[in-house]
């Protein structure tokens, strides 16, 4: 299935990001693993954790701008479907731990035994195995973006009115999350892991093979969504965004549409934050931040919307500079740098570093504009008045 | 003979001996009263405080509370009790003579909880006779709730001296409630009592109540109470469901005052500002501000700060608002989504910067005399300045209501609203009106700034907390409409506070936002929506 509707230079770099990403996921977990520890090419065990979690916020990205991007559904909730998927994985780290806990208890978490828990609630069971925690990770996620998506799209809820609501969908969770009695573990979430399928987490191999396996995500990730949106699917999808009720009126159900896209995407972020939470060691509800949900889509927008490329290096570019950033004694400044990075972004590169590397590209080989961006201009950079 | 004159003689030592003993016996009663203390047996105190309190002495009412705080202290060698006062200095309890200072061996007397409960009635016996208001009013509430037969006769005499109206009511009060505890009480006296507190329907009067139900009752006066009972609870559950309704008025009023700066900028301009919560901030700090130059410079101006600080806040964050509209917001009218993200880039700067310029803790705003302190209304308590903060938001309603409607700049914003292109051709400088209103929506929101700072905490991240639920009155009222922004913030506030006390605060605060998701499902332009054209633009 070559995507045809694609122009040469998108072709080209989505087969260098796969190849760049497969690279990584190859040689990074080799050379922290075979190489002796300080010798000049050997990555150190901390930067493997480091750029795994950069690795799961790319797949979020990815995720984000599959919605955004190709379809204009703009979530800022998208957090809430990462960290569910997060909590999936960590309840399975939970219930791995056993009798190696404060307590000892063999069936209940120590936040449990902690606040008195008799019984495991009815929620937990079944999280001792991991093909359950797994299937888990994409159901529950998928399910809620499902009736979300069923509900908010069948009645024409667009635009802003969407993404406040996308917010507010996150912001109840957080505070559903702090709860101790919601059984989660509050304020504290879960942590303290100790094996993945029998695998230390601390260990380097684990962590060397958790690197690899969110690269593989990733670049599966980035398969499906190539596949989505270069399909006839994907054209319909371009169409909804910059023109939806002339889609509906050509006989489009544009609701279904949006919905497949929208629970897909929410499975992805799923993938991500499972990845994510045996990597840092931690889940709590402040994954469920609107803050963080609307950092995501900075990445995406620093990155390129529409692009695929562009979101995943946005996320390790952007997040890269916050671990720069904050570590050194400009650490003060980082919100202000952010702050400045979401406004400079939308106001001077609405395209992104991609897009507009992409228009330049087009621009320096004479070459008639590729769809996308023919597409895009035609819709939504027109300047109009909400009225 | 001899016999005679030694009978004689005797019985005159007697007698002498005997009106001897007998005269010191009576003024001496109240020094042996206080010598009990020394044996520190809980039966003997007990005695002591039942005829200190009825001896009339004026230092009953000192040693009684030195007793209550434990700071009567008796010597078990000399006999001798003396009251530690509250400022340190020592008094002989028996004399009231100034001492230097204890004696080593000087321990406190001790109490058990049914000494405390005749304490307690005993200084509430006591203090119903004090020239002091308040203090008689405060000792008619303890009696009411010891309800101690023995007080009776005092209460009995403050009865019939009272003249002030609460006070004497107290005392009807409690007096009533040791007429229904008193075994040998009459049965119309009894129904009289159960009438009187069946009046007063609170909490307490209903604890009476069924505390004398369960015991042995005439058959009429049980009845009584059974119903008195019945009208309290039915009478308490009106109450609470008032008083539900005030704290949603209450939180209904901040919500609209928090949401209709926003009501303006995202309802008439379609403009989505996040950064709005952080215009709230800013004029919370600027009446922090406001009110530190006063403490410095001018004390006596305290309590117009707030008054100082409005103008200045709607002025500082309008400034604000303009400057941002200017520079960032008009290239991006017609693209929501990004308007979004800029505006939250935004919010981060400011909350920074205000974190850089005044630390990251909250800051200390005082409320003025006017706006602090509370009264109660039958049976629920409204404070100052939450009923100073329902007026203020009303105000600034109107306001704004007469502004849109009575004035030029109202008149041309509308008219932008409606048709940008037609304003236009019609003269309308419609950059300058985009740049005033959001300007408008921003001052506004500077103003509840200022009513905010008296009720929460004024930290950077005052405005995150509310940004959220802004939106959610607006969205929930109806986009483009001041009025449904009224209602909108009414309403949700009147519903958490009545989900509250049924599913605690957390969750009915979730309960509010699912329902909100929900309810925008069913009517996605909420609940006034605008009809016609202008919806689909």
């Amino acid at each position: 299935m070559m995507p045809h509707m694609l122009t040469r230079s998108l072709d080209r770099a989505a087969t260098i990001f796969v190849l760049i990403v497969a690279a990584c996921g190859v040689l990074i977990p080799l050379s922290n693993l075979l190489l002796p520890a300080g010798s000049a090419l050997q990555v150190p065990t901390y930067l493997v954790a480091l750029w795994g979690k950069y690795v799961c916020y790319a797949i979020l990205a990815l995720s984000i701008d599959l919605i955004w991007g190709y379809c204009g559904i703009l979530s800022l909730g998208h957090g809430a479907f990462f960290a569910l998927g997060g909590y999936a994985m960590g309840m399975y780290l939970m219930r791995q731990i056993g009798t190696r806990g404060v307590y000892g208890n063999p069936i209940l978490p120590d936040f449990m035994v902690f606040l008195n828990y008799s019984k495991l609630p009815w929620y937990w069971h079944g999280f001792d195995m991991f093909w359950f925690a797994a299937l888990m990770v994409l159901f529950v996620p998928g399910l809620l973006a499902f009736c979300f998506g069923w509900l908010a799209f069948r009645s024409r809820v667009t635009g802003v009115y969407l993404s406040i609501i996308t917010q507010a969908m996150t912001y109840a969770l957080l505070l559903a999350f702090f709860r101790n009695d919601f059984g989660f573990g509050g304020n504290n979430g879960l942590t303290d892991f100790k094996d993945i399928l029998g695998f230390n987490v601390q260990a380097e191999g684990t962590r060397a093979a958790l690197f690899a396996l969110s690269c593989l995500a990733l670049i599966l990730a980035f398969l499906i969504c190539r596949a989505v949106v270069s399909s006839k699917l994907g054209k319909v999808l371009i169409a909804i965004r910059d023109a939806e009720s002339r889609t509906r009126f050509l006989g489009y159900r544009v609701e279904s549409y949006k919905l497949f896209v929208f629970t897909l995407s929410a499975c992805m972020a799923g993938v991500a934050g499972a990845l994510y939470v045996p990597q840092v060691g931690i889940i709590n509800p402040s994954e469920f931040a609107p803050g963080n949900s609307i950092e995501a889509v900075i990445w995406v927008a620093v990155g390129g919307r529409g692009t695929l490329v562009g979101a995943a290096l946005g996320a390790v570019v952007v997040n890269y500079a916050k671990t720069f950033f904050t570590s050194g004694v400009l650490a003060p400044y980082w919100l202000f740098m952010l702050g400045a990075l979401f406004v400079l972004v939308t106001l001077l590169l609405p395209k992104g570093i991609l897009g507009t590397f992409n228009s330049w590209w087009d621009h320096v080989s004479s070459k008639t504009p590729n769809a996308y961006s023919a597409a895009r201009e035609d819709g939504v950079t027109e300047p109009k008045m909400a009225e | 003979m001899p016999a005679i004159v030694l009978a004689i003689v005797r019985s005159l030592l007697l007698s002498i001996a005997l009106i001897v003993a007998a005269v010191p016996a009576f003024a001496a009663s109240f020094e042996e009263s206080v010598a009990k203390f020394a044996n520190d047996d809980f039966s003997d105190t007990d005695d002591a405080v039942g005829e200190i309190a009825v001896s009339g002495n004026p230092l009953a009412y000192p040693i009684i509370s030195a007793l209550q705080d434990e700071r009567l202290m008796f010597d078990a060698e000399t006999k001798k009790v003396y009251v530690k006062q509250a400022d340190g200095k020592i008094i002989d309890a028996a004399t009231g003579a100034a001492v230097d200072k204890l004696p080593d061996n000087a321990a406190a007397v001790s109490l058990n909880n049914r000494l405390r409960r005749s304490v307690d009635a005993a200084l509430g016996g006591l203090t119903l006779l004090s020239p002091d208001v308040i203090r008689r009013l405060s000792a008619a509430k303890s009696v009411f709730k010891s309800h101690d037969e023995a007080t009776l006769p005092t209460v009995d005499s403050a009865l019939a001296k009272e003249t002030n109206r609460s006070v004497k009511q107290a005392l009807t009060e409690a007096r009533a409630a040791i007429l229904l505890f008193k075994s040998d009480a009459s049965e119309v006296d009894k129904l009289e009592a159960v009438a009187t507190i069946r009046a007063r329907s609170d909490q307490e009067a209903l604890a009476l109540l069924t505390e004398i139900s369960g015991g042995d009752q005439p058959a009429s006066v049980a009845k009584a109470a059974a119903g008195a009972i019945a009208a309290i609870q039915s009478s308490l559950a009106i109450w609470s469901g008032v008083q539900n309704a005030w704290y949603g008025l209450s939180l209904g009023s901040v919500l609209l005052l928090a949401a209709i700066g926003l009501a303006i900028t995202f309802g008439v301009m379609g403009v989505i500002n996040m950064a709005h919560g952080e215009m709230v901030m800013l004029g919370a700090y600027t009446t922090f501000v406001v009110q530190e130059v006063i403490r410095t410079r001018y004390p006596a101006l305290f309590d117009y700060s707030l008054l100082i600080a409005a103008p200045l806040a709607f002025l500082v964050a309008g400034a604000i608002g303009v400057l941002i509209e200017r520079t960032i917001i008009r290239f991006l009218y017609g693209r929501p989504l990004e308007t979004l993200l800029a505006t939250w880039g935004l919010s981060l700067i400011l909350q920074q910067a205000v974190r850089s310029a005044f630390g990251p803790t909250n800051r200390e705003v005082g409320n003025p005399s006017w706006m602090s302190g509370a009264f109660e209304l039958g049976q629920i308590t409204i404070t100052y300045n939450r009923l100073w903060i329902l007026c203020f938001t009303m105000a600034v309603f109107a306001i704004l209501l007469a502004m849109l409607r009575y004035t030029a700049l109202g008149l041309e914003m509308r008219a932008v609203t409606q048709n940008r292109r037609m304003a236009a051709s019609m003269g309308i400088a419609t950059s300058r009106v985009d740049a005033l209103t959001f300007g408008l929506g921003s001052g506004i929101a500077g103003i509840a700034g200022v009513a905010l700072s008296q009720i929460d905490n004024v930290s950077p991240n005052l405005g995150q907390s509310y940004i959220i639920d802004s939106f959610m009155v607006v969205v929930f009222g109806g986009v483009g409409n001041l009025w449904g922004t009224l209602v909108g913030a009414f309403t949700l506030g009147i519903a958490n506070k009545f989900l509250e006390p049924v599913a605690g605060a957390v969750l009915g605060k979730i309960a509010i936002l699912v329902l909100i998701i929900l309810f925008i499902q069913k009517r996605p332009r909420g609940l006034f929506a605008l009809k016609g054209r202008a919806v689909e633009a």
